[in-house]
């Protein structure tokens, strides 16, 4: 969370415009998974400048410690041994947390007013306080980011350190990286640097290099460039071509209005048929009939 | 009840009270669940203690109204059925609701609109049970793939829909026809009008001298 306020794009919940004369510049992560060694100082540095400390876990066998995202776990290293060539063994490392989609399916899922903020440099960043923990989020997020917290029952998940970037720092994973694989700037610089980084690894034999800004998601501000571009999925699960699933398009876009004008329009329809035709009653005289 | 009162007794105190159950459960899940549901109706969080209490009670509502409802189920099910003459009656619907309805076939203690709302319930509010079990947090959701999840989200908005359509039905019917509602509150309604809604089942309690 930060303090600014002049500078909203979108508001989760929220019908009309949210303060938003500030316009400031696309910022983004880059994460070159190449360069990436595994140190998971990233995950020290982000422990420690949000002041949050996970539960410790078992050795699990593998090298993913923690073993998953948590609402005290905000990025985590995934080790993933593949053969993309045959008798090839390929350790790749990819640093996974929240992409900062331009089009954010946990806003768009969440009910509640303000609880998802998305600035206009493009981070989305929960405003806990107002989280009422119901999980929509995580319905929405085509990532699987969101986790909701056992102790307080609100979602946590990496603000790309909204607080320091308001205040003109890079995040901190950033600060913390040895080999150069994070990188964070503007939006159109990293996409440059990514490119760089792609001839480079292309004239190295990784024909595939690419960036990873997926436009199903209206590209995010945390971006990947992966030697294996056209497989995504062999970096643990990457999905390939990610978007807002239908059933969350559904259940909040048409749904929404038209459910609620439907409900409006039939208490409206009963109200107008009583004034037209009048009550239904049964006649005095058949009453009296009775007796 | 008695002839001298003019008054035939329609709904048992249990029948009363089961029904109401559901009844106010349900008015209290509309309103939390569409606060959840369109940021327009949010402020309807406030009549249960703010955004995380609707998050928590909803669901717990929900198993009340489930719970009362089968009750509902077992008390009713067995009037439900729908016959020829039912059938026949809704072919007057026009008329009816123009109030110019006449020589209608003679029809039991319900007739096929409300047989109609027994139905959609029993189909609806098992739905949303269902539904709703596994998009429950903390406590459910979690056993269950997102994928499920995602459609039962829909799945229960549009079910939460019909649902309170149908609900809006059945309210304007028991204002509309005049006399009704004591049948729920009271749990008694006039001869007349038992005669004149429901001549079959009119027919059968004074066979069974019920009155």
């Amino acid at each position: 969370m930060a303090l600014q306020s002049l500078d909203i794009l979108r508001r989760s919940a929220t019908t009309t415009p949210s303060p938003g004369v500030r316009q400031t510049t696309e910022v983004a992560k880059l994460i070159d998974v190449s360069k990436c060694i595994g140190c998971k100082a990233c995950q020290s540095a982000c422990m420690e400048w949000n002041d949050i400390r996970d539960e410790i876990g078992s050795n699990a066998g593998i090298y993913d410690n923690p073993r998953d995202l948590s609402a005290d776990s905000w990025t985590v290293m995934r080790f993933s041994e593949v053969e993309v060539e045959k008798d090839k063994l390929e350790w790749l490392i990819r640093k996974d947390g929240c992409m900062h989609c331009a089009d954010p399916g946990c806003l768009k899922a969440c009910p509640a007013p303000g609880a998802i903020i998305q600035y206009s440099n493009g981070i989305v960043d929960f405003h806990e306080e107002n989280c009422i923990g119901c999980g929509y989020c995580i319905a929405g997020c085509p990532f699987n980011v969101p986790r909701i917290s056992k102790k307080d029952n609100k979602a946590y998940k990496c603000t790309l350190c909204s607080d320091r970037v308001g205040v003109g720092m890079e995040p901190a994973c950033i600060k913390s990286c040895p080999t150069g694989a994070l990188v964070f700037g503007t939006k159109e610089d990293m996409i440059q640097h990514a490119e760089e980084r792609i001839v480079d690894l292309k004239e190295r034999g990784f024909s595939n290099a690419g960036l990873y800004d997926p436009q199903g998601v209206g590209g995010t501000h945390v971006m990947y460039v992966l030697h294996h571009a056209d497989q995504p999925e062999l970096y643990h699960g990457l999905p390939k071509d990610p978007s807002i699933s239908p059933m969350v398009t559904l259940w909040k876009g048409i749904t929404k209005p038209l459910m609620s004008l439907g409900i409006g329009l039939g208490v409206l329809v009963g109200f107008f048929h009583y004034i037209k035709v009048g009550p239904n009653e049964v006649e005095e005289e058949s009453e009296s009939e009775q007796q | 009840m008695s002839n001298k009162t003019n008054l035939v007794a329609r709904y048992s105190a249990s029948e009363r009270i089961n029904h109401w159950l559901v009844a106010i459960t349900f008015v209290m899940l509309a309103f939390s669940g569409l606060a959840l549901f369109h940021p327009a109706f949010f402020f309807l969080t406030n009549l249960f203690g703010g955004g995380s209490w609707t998050r928590i009670l909803h669901p717990f509502i929900g198993v009340v109204m489930f719970v009362s409802f089968l009750g509902l189920i077992a008390k009713f099910i067995g009037q439900n059925h729908i016959t020829k003459a039912d059938l026949e009656w809704q072919k007057h619907l026009g008329d009816i609701m123009a109030n110019k309805a006449k020589n209608l076939p003679e029809i039991g203690k319900y007739n096929i609109g409300q047989k109609y709302l027994f139905w959609s319930l029993v189909v609806i509010i098992p739905l949303l049970m269902l539904s709703g079990f596994i998009i429950w947090r903390p406590y459910f959701a979690l056993y269950f793939p997102v994928d499920i999840i995602r459609v039962a989200v829909l799945v229960h908005a549009v079910a939460a829909f019909l649902a309170i359509m149908t609900i809006i039905v059945h309210v304007y019917a028991a204002i509309w026809t005049k006399g009704s509602i004591r049948a729920m509150t009271r749990g008694t309604v006039t001869t007349a009008w038992a005669r004149h809604h429901h001549p079959a089942w009119y027919k059968e309690i004074s066979r069974e001298n019920k009155l």
